[in-house]
């Protein structure tokens, strides 16, 4: 009895096991391809008779070279830091604010207007992105890159609102009372007080904000023309295949650099951010 | 003290009010107002700009605008392409959700226990979801390319296909609906695995242990036990995959843009290439809309359900 | 130091009332514990004198001025929560220094400040830790050193002790009265716990739904309870109560005594036999369950002996009790309030 528990329990182990594995695998295997891809020379690259797993002719740094210094990736990266940084001061000057006048000066009224700020969120870019269009030439903004500073808000703003309200909502009302006998407004405490005390949740909108801002697609790809402007999950896509030519070395390069480190540093977050996607949507 | 004495007291006092930084109600609207205004200026109304357009003649070059009344949704259910794309967005959507619920369901039991290395294992599982979309694609675009792709080597090489079997995973009809929905698994998984990994962490230990006693053997323990307690999140989980399913473009886009011969043609792209490529705002606007009805219904019925059987 | 004043000061939340008219006006420098159960409405009054809430109706006025339209860093006022509500991002200097920052005080001044009241909590060696690093006892002691350091007019103080242990509770009761003697600030101390208020109070306000039901210094609400809710909510075990027609009689378990007890005694006694159910030894006392044997058979009595009389008590017999007439208290039955004594004991 007792050894065919163990063994039921070593399998169960075992299959635990090969399901993490099978899916760690299938998740990360894309990102492994891209960055074997991106040293792998072109004529190794495109013989289908070559075993794709080995290298077998030595690795090279030319794929990184021409995505270096002869695309604009470097721009395109700088685009995007530009934009992710802009959007960021804009959310957290618009979310903050928002957000505690939701948590605690708006009473039962903010609980619905909080609620249906969050649905907002669920309205999907592709329902927007054509009136967005016309509003955008309107403003004389197409192709340029304050179109995006402009309109990335509508997806990060309502989140981030939602998700501070969950965090200033847990913050005992005794530390912002006391902040106010010992002489500041309701204001000043919410800003000496409250938004120090809070730094955890704002340095989650701000991951969660920059990731998104690198994701965006489908309005970058919709109002920015110009080659020098573009983010980069536009621009990798569109300056790397020349018609029917595909530099997957290059494109494959950019890729992966574009897309780890963020994850990484996304990853540290992610629990808080998750919380605010579950509590959101069931708590109400 | 007099009344009067009184009466100019007070006074005194309220000009020594500071006025809207210590009152909470004009505060918290104030402090509202931005946000609010923002997202009525570019949700509120683009949406209802979206609407409009849906029911007029508006295009990108004209300036002219006339209401057609429901004549784009009209011309829109009598182009087989939107047919199509309809039938296309609802397999695209349905199939892709069963398998993220059933892989994110047996992943998130499976990373339910602690072990060595967990972190990195999530981090792994995660990427999908965090990378940029059109870049995590891109990588798909490689590997499902018709001659280099490492799926076809590996398999012709272990035997599975003939030496002559060149697959195109993307230019064939079935293989190209099989491949699109392929990736958005790939990429929607992680966020569904998470979500639900929230919601196992919630139930109590105790929970478990009760089942253990009881004598629950591994699937009553799972399937009447852990799933029914974190039905609540499932059915949200269930509701954001839905609307980036029936709404997702990018995947699509990159891969195949609709093709082979529209094969792969859902609403959101077809919206696209009426709309922006096309310059048909008001088809195009028509043609994304179509399915916002059905996708509020279905959220607000999924939210329903998961707040009425919330266990707490 | 100012003298606290409300007049006629209401609170309502929707359709319930939390404070329903309280008139109450502290002396100069005078620890003042409002008394209560919880829902009493106690804590809504300390918070509408800090300016935390603001009343339906009625008037505040601290040191003569109305302040009921002043924000609450307006009032001259400290306060300490039953949380303490320490900044959890500001080590304990910073704590303390804040209110002095927040209201603009000399920045050269602001160090010795902090280093006067953390001498005074005896705080000083602590001033560089951050609250999370802190004993409960430390930070009930940082807050006050908060409130203190900026030297108000007026300490609001919210069941500063109650998220203490039971131990250290006494000790730091001790220790807040002695500062609140060398301060001689005007102090309003929130409570439930009837041990604090007796102990803390120059005087007491007893508050029920909203209302104070009795104002007077400790021995006063303790022997000559106002109604029949004072009577019962100061005291353990409660007073025990006989009711006949419109009258209710009450005395506190430890005034009925065995008769051999009151011999020699000059006032005028009640005689009475007592039937022992069941005794409880608690070390210092004893208490006794039973009721009376010849009059109100039905009234459950329970009687406070003090461990120090050597009597033999035991179950099931009757011992003859007696009862100062001065100690047993007569209310009306159907408004509570205090009345005249009446012959109640002749006609039973």
């Amino acid at each position: 009895m007792a050894s065919l528990a163990l063994v039921r329990t070593a399998g169960a182990k075992a299959i635990t096991f090969a399901v993490i594995a099978g899916f760690a695998t299938f998740a990360a295997f894309p990102f492994a391809w891209m960055l074997i891809t991106s040293f792998k020379q072109t004529s190794d690259l495109v013989d289908p008779t070559h075993n794709p797993f080995v290298f077998h002719k030595p690795p090279t740094l030319e794929h990184l070279r021409i995505l270096f210094f002869h695309t604009q990736f470097a721009r395109f990266a700088a685009n995007t830091l530009f934009v992710g940084v802009t959007v960021v001061v804009i959310t957290l000057l618009l979310a903050v604010p928002a957000g505690y006048s939701l948590a605690r000066l708006t009473g039962p009224t903010g609980e619905k207007l909080g609620i249906a700020i969050f649905f907002t969120y669920l309205v999907p870019s592709t329902i927007l992105f054509i009136p967005m269009s016309r509003i955008i030439s309107t403003l004389g903004l197409q192709d340029s890159l304050w179109s995006l500073v402009l309109v990335y808000p509508t997806f990060t703003v309502p989140f981030s609102t939602w998700l501070l309200m969950g965090f200033f909502k847990v913050i005992p009302r005794d530390l912002e009372e006391a902040a106010m006998i010992d002489g500041l407004s309701r204001f000043g405490a919410f800003l000496k007080v409250i938004v120090p005390v809070s730094i955890a949740g704002i340095f989650t909108v701000i991951i969660f904000t920059l990731t998104l801002v690198m994701q965006e697609f489908v309005y970058a790809l919709t109002f920015i023309s110009g080659a020098s402007r573009f983010t980069i999950s536009v621009g990798v896509p569109t300056v790397l295949v020349r018609g029917d030519v595909y530099f997957w070395g290059s494109l494959m390069a950019g890729c992966f650099i574009a897309s780890v480190p963020i994850a990484i540093l996304y990853n540290f977050f992610v629990d808080r951010f998750i919380a605010g996607f579950t509590v959101g949507s069931v708590k109400g | 003290m007099s009344t009067a004495a009184e009466t100019a007291l007070r006074a005194r006092a309220r000009a020594r009010r500071s006025g809207v930084a210590d009152d909470e109600a004009r505060l918290g609207r104030l402090m509202l107002a931005p946000a609010v205004i923002y997202i009525v200026a570019l949700v509120g109304l683009p949406f209802t700009l979206a609407l409009l357009y849906s029911v007029s003649n508006v295009t990108v070059g004209s300036t002219g605008f006339r209401i057609v009344g429901i004549e784009n949704f009209r011309s829109a259910i009598e182009n087989p392409t939107f047919i199509r794309a309809l039938r296309n967005t609802l397999v695209f959507a349905l199939i892709s959700q069963a398998l993220v619920l059933i892989l994110a369901t047996t992943l998130a039991l499976a990373l339910q226990k602690n072990f060595r290395g967990k972190w990195f294992v999530r981090l792994l599982i995660l990427l999908p979801w965090v990378a940029p979309i059109s870049l995590g694609t891109i990588g798909w675009l490689w590997i499902l390319e018709p001659i280099y792709s490492v799926i076809n080597w590996t398999l012709r090489s272990i035997g599975i296909f003939g030496p002559n079997t060149w697959p195109i995973w993307l230019g064939q009809p079935r293989l190209a609906m099989a491949s699109v929905i392929t990736v958005h698994v790939w990429r929607l998984l992680p966020l569904a695995t998470i979500i639900l990994l929230g919601g196992l962490s919630s139930i109590p230990q105790d929970i478990h242990d009760a089942a253990a006693i009881d004598g629950a053997n591994f699937w009553r323990h799972h399937f009447q036990i852990t799933v029914p307690l974190i039905k609540p999140i499932l059915l949200v989980a269930l509701m954001f995959g839905l609307i980036f399913a029936v709404t997702d473009m990018i995947v699509i886009y990159v891969l195949t843009r609709g093709g082979p011969y529209d094969q792969t043609q859902v609403l959101a792209t077809l919206a696209f290439f009426t709309g922006i490529d096309g310059g048909d705002l008001a088809a195009g606007a028509a043609i994304a809309l179509f399915l916002f009805p059905v996708l509020a219904a279905g959220a607000i019925v999924l939210l329903r359900l998961a707040r009425r059987s919330e266990v707490v | 130091m100012a003298i606290v004043e409300t007049r006629d000061i209401k609170k309502r939340f929707g359709d319930s009332i939390a404070v329903d008219g309280v008139d109450l006006a502290t002396k100069e420098g005078e620890f003042l514990v409002l008394l209560g159960p919880s829902g009493c409405g106690k804590t809504t009054l300390l918070r509408m004198i800090a300016g935390l809430e603001k009343q339906s109706s009625g008037d505040i006025l601290i040191g003569g001025q109305v302040v009921n339209d002043l924000p609450p860093r307006a009032r001259k006022i400290a306060m300490v929560f039953q949380s303490y509500a320490l900044y959890p991002h500001m080590t304990v200097a910073e704590n303390i220094a804040f209110p002095l920052k927040a209201q603009g005080a000399k920045r050269s001044e602001i160090p010795g400040k902090v280093e006067w009241a953390a001498e005074m909590f005896g705080i000083k060696r602590l001033l560089e830790r951050k609250p999370r690093q802190l004993s409960g006892g430390e930070r009930q002691r940082v807050a006050l050193a908060r409130a203190m350091v900026r030297q108000p007019d007026v300490f609001l103080l919210d069941e500063p002790l109650s998220n203490l242990d039971a131990k250290l509770r006494t000790m730091a009761r001790d220790e807040l009265q002695q500062f609140q003697r060398r301060l001689a600030t005007t102090t309003i101390y929130v409570t439930h716990d009837q041990v604090e208020a007796m102990g803390l109070g120059d005087r007491i306000a007893v508050m029920n739904q909203g209302k104070v039901r009795q104002l007077g210094p400790p021995q006063q609400v303790y022997y000559d309870p106002a109604d029949t809710f004072v009577a019962g909510f100061l005291g353990s075990p409660p007073m025990n109560f006989f009711n006949q027609d419109n009258v209710s009689a009450g005395f506190r378990p430890e005034h009925f005594l065995p008769k051999e007890v009151y011999q020699g005694v000059q006032e005028p006694l009640i005689n009475l036999w007592f039937h022992v159910n069941r005794v409880e030894n608690l070390g210092a006392d004893r208490l006794v369950y039973g009721h009376l044997r010849d009059v109100f058979q039905s009234e459950k009595v329970i009687v406070n002996l003090p461990s120090t009389l050597h009597l033999h008590i035991k179950p099931g017999a009757a011992y003859e009790f007696a009862i100062k007439e001065q100690d047993v208290k007569y209310f009306d039955r159907t408004t509570g309030v205090r009345t005249e004594p009446k012959p109640f004991w002749k006609r039973a």
